[in-house]
């Protein structure tokens, strides 16, 4: 794989570092890890930009948390390297670089209230006492969190639990922020929530995050760029839209948004040519007047309804290719229709326009861009 | 649960049958320890510190808590040492024999007193040639001493779980840095549950320690047994047996405490 392009959207300037040194703000280059027999990472190369907001994207054990913890020292590389702005710092312990991690589980210092564990990284530093009293509750006050100073964790919901480790790393002026996972233990509105808050503060800040996730819509939702993984590598590397509108591998696809893919006969009817092909299921259009001629640009399909799935405000159908295969489309539940249940059975004409329907690699493996 | 007025009645008095067989006779040694009556004779005629006096003064039975307590210190350290270490390895890491070696830590524990002893005895006088002295006798405690440090520090980094350690040095702290403000602090209470109950283990115990302890040396339990029969020494055995029933109470007493205090993470 090539070094990648510089992002399609422009990262934010690295806040006011003034020994910004050079380079990306981590490189990876042809980085392996194995456990015993088992490799978890199998050869990456990666740059994120300085002030990115990063996400690596993938099902477990796909590798991405091992990158995460090989970035903050926790894992050595079995082989490559890892730098950050220009340094090799593959071999070093986590407390010799310059980045801090935001744990799955928090990992608060439970014999410590919240300002002592957001000062502890001052505190080691040997900061004086005043200064990093006054930076923690800097920090605090960036999370929003700066009247709970005194309680301990045990003390705390979730979701504070949350913003205290997050104060905790971003005191320190990290150069990256590494989250694993962090919103993983919140229910989904607190999660939503805290979503759009994690993008604020990095725009504040203006640290480089690289967030761990296996959740296609946060990454889709807070992401610059997001490299999706599998198996050990990197499928794709791309903005939100890249990755959504032109996934590069048939697993691309099918991770982030719902699989449709056709391929075999199925394909060489409908599209002209055989290959792997992805179409997302609400580009389709569905029209019960199988008569009407496909317009310019547009590719159709005939095939038969073999299921509805209301789910408020959308409704999904199966359908099933005449020519092979089968589509999902989602439309938007905008109440005209005559009851969608009722097209159940009903023989039905898919219309996408061309442009919609792209070929994608088959299976997973090194993609090209 | 309800329960009727009868059941209810004939639990309690099991109850109080149950601790009653158990705590009535140590009661009676603690009020011997002050019955004027030589022959002690029930219930006491009249209360003196006189045995109180003379225990204090009695060279061998001084000598002998001094044993006893050098002793249990000695193999309440090891034990620390050793027991939390074993715990960390156990808990963080997985390799080849694992289980084995948490049953084989165990086991010292369940073992008859009288099987480690001899055990010990042979090995230390003719495997390793070793004279016996105090020195056998810190070891052979410090075998059994091992399981309840072990058993309370694993059960509090099984209860922390987390990765407090990768936090911290994640945060710019080296290891011994992180082991000063972040594991021993996370610790600190049930090191020192598992410390006080290894040191009243080991301050009665009398199989092992009989068979392990030098020519001319004697632990408190020892001198009791040894004096148990003399006429004139029985008042001044009843005044040790009190004190060894106070010194073994109080460190289970506040183990217990330390160890059901989970909440706060240990604050002492």
């Amino acid at each position: 794989m090539s070094p990648n392009q510089a992002p399609s959207v422009a990262p934010a300037p690295a806040g006011d570092r003034e020994d910004a040194g050079t380079g990306p703000a981590v490189r990876l280059r042809a980085l392996r890890k194995s456990f015993g027999a088992v490799t978890a990472v199998d050869g990456i190369d990666l740059d994120i930009a300085r002030g990115e907001f990063f996400s690596m994207l993938g099902p477990s054990g796909s590798g991405k948390t091992t990158v995460l913890r090989m970035i903050a020292g926790f894992e050595l590389p079995t082989s490559g390297t890892v730098e950050l702005a220009g340094r090799d710092v593959s071999r070093l312990a986590p407390f010799q670089r310059d980045v801090n991690t935001v744990f799955q589980d928090y990992a608060l210092f439970p014999h410590m209230n919240v300002i002592g564990n957001v000062e502890y990284g001052l505190r080691v530093k040997r900061v004086p006492r005043a200064r990093r009293r006054e930076r923690a509750l800097e920090a605090l006050r960036t999370v929003r969190l700066q009247e709970l100073a005194q309680r301990k964790p045990g003390q705390l919901s979730g979701g504070q639990r949350q913003r205290v480790a997050l104060a905790r790393a971003l005191v320190n002026r990290p150069r990256v922020l590494l989250l694993d996972e962090p919103l993983g233990a919140l229910d989904l509105k607190l999660r939503q929530a805290m979503q759009i808050e994690l993008k604020q503060i990095q725009r504040e800040v203006g640290i480089t995050f690289v967030f761990v996730t296996h959740d296609q819509d946060e990454a889709l939702t807070m992401s610059d760029r997001i490299a999706v993984f599998n198996d050990g590598l990197i499928e794709q590397v791309g903005t939100p839209a890249e990755v959504y509108e032109r996934p590069a591998s048939a697993f691309v696809a099918g991770f982030v948004g719902t699989s449709n893919l056709l391929s075999g006969r199925g394909a060489e009817q409908v599209i002209g040519s055989r290959g792997v092909y992805s179409i997302r299921p609400e580009k389709i259009r569905v029209d019960t007047d199988l008569a009407v001629p496909a317009r310019d640009g547009e590719t159709g399909a005939t095939g038969t309804v073999t299921g509805v799935v209301y789910a408020g405000a959308t409704v999904r159908y199966e359908v099933a290719l005449d020519a092979g295969g089968q589509l999902s489309v989602v439309r938007q539940n905008e109440g005209t229709a005559a009851g969608a249940p009722a097209l159940e059975g009903s023989r039905v004409r898919l219309v996408w326009r061309q442009e919609h329907s792209f070929r994608v690699s088959e299976g997973s493996g090194e993609t090209h861009r | 649960m309800t329960v009727s007025r009868t059941t209810r009645l004939v639990l309690f008095g099991a109850l109080v049958l149950g601790l009653g067989v158990i705590y009535f006779p140590l009661l009676v040694v603690l009020l011997n320890s002050v019955n004027a009556d030589t022959t002690f004779g029930w219930p006491p005629s009249e209360l003196t510190l006189e045995w109180w006096r003379r225990a204090i003064g009695n060279e061998g039975a001084r000598s002998a808590l001094w044993t006893s307590v050098r002793a249990g210190l000695a193999a309440t350290s090891i034990a620390l040492v050793l027991g939390t270490m074993a715990a960390f390895a156990l808990q963080r890491y997985r390799f080849f024999g694992r289980d084995s070696i948490s049953l084989l830590i165990i086991l010292p524990i369940a073992l008859p007193g009288i099987v480690t002893g001899i055990a010990l005895n042979n090995a230390f006088r003719t495997v390793l040639g070793i004279d016996l002295g105090l020195f056998t006798v810190v070891v052979a405690h410090a075998t059994f001493c091992i399981v309840v440090v072990f058993n309370n520090v694993i059960a509090r980094l099984r209860r922390l779980g987390g990765n407090f350690e990768e936090a911290s040095m994640d945060l710019g702290a080296n290891g011994l840095t992180t082991f000063r403000l972040v594991t021993f602090p996370m610790l600190r209470s049930a090191l020192l549950a598992g410390g006080l109950l290894a040191f009243a283990l080991s301050f009665d115990e009398i199989i092992v320690t009989t068979f392990t302890l030098g020519a001319g040396l004697e632990t408190l339990p020892i001198w009791i047994l040894n004096n148990l029969f003399r006429p004139n020494q029985a008042p001044v055995v009843n005044v040790v047996a009190a004190v060894l029933i106070v010194a073994s109470t109080v460190p289970v007493y506040l183990a217990q405490r330390l160890s059901g205090d989970t909440a706060s993470g240990g604050r002492l």
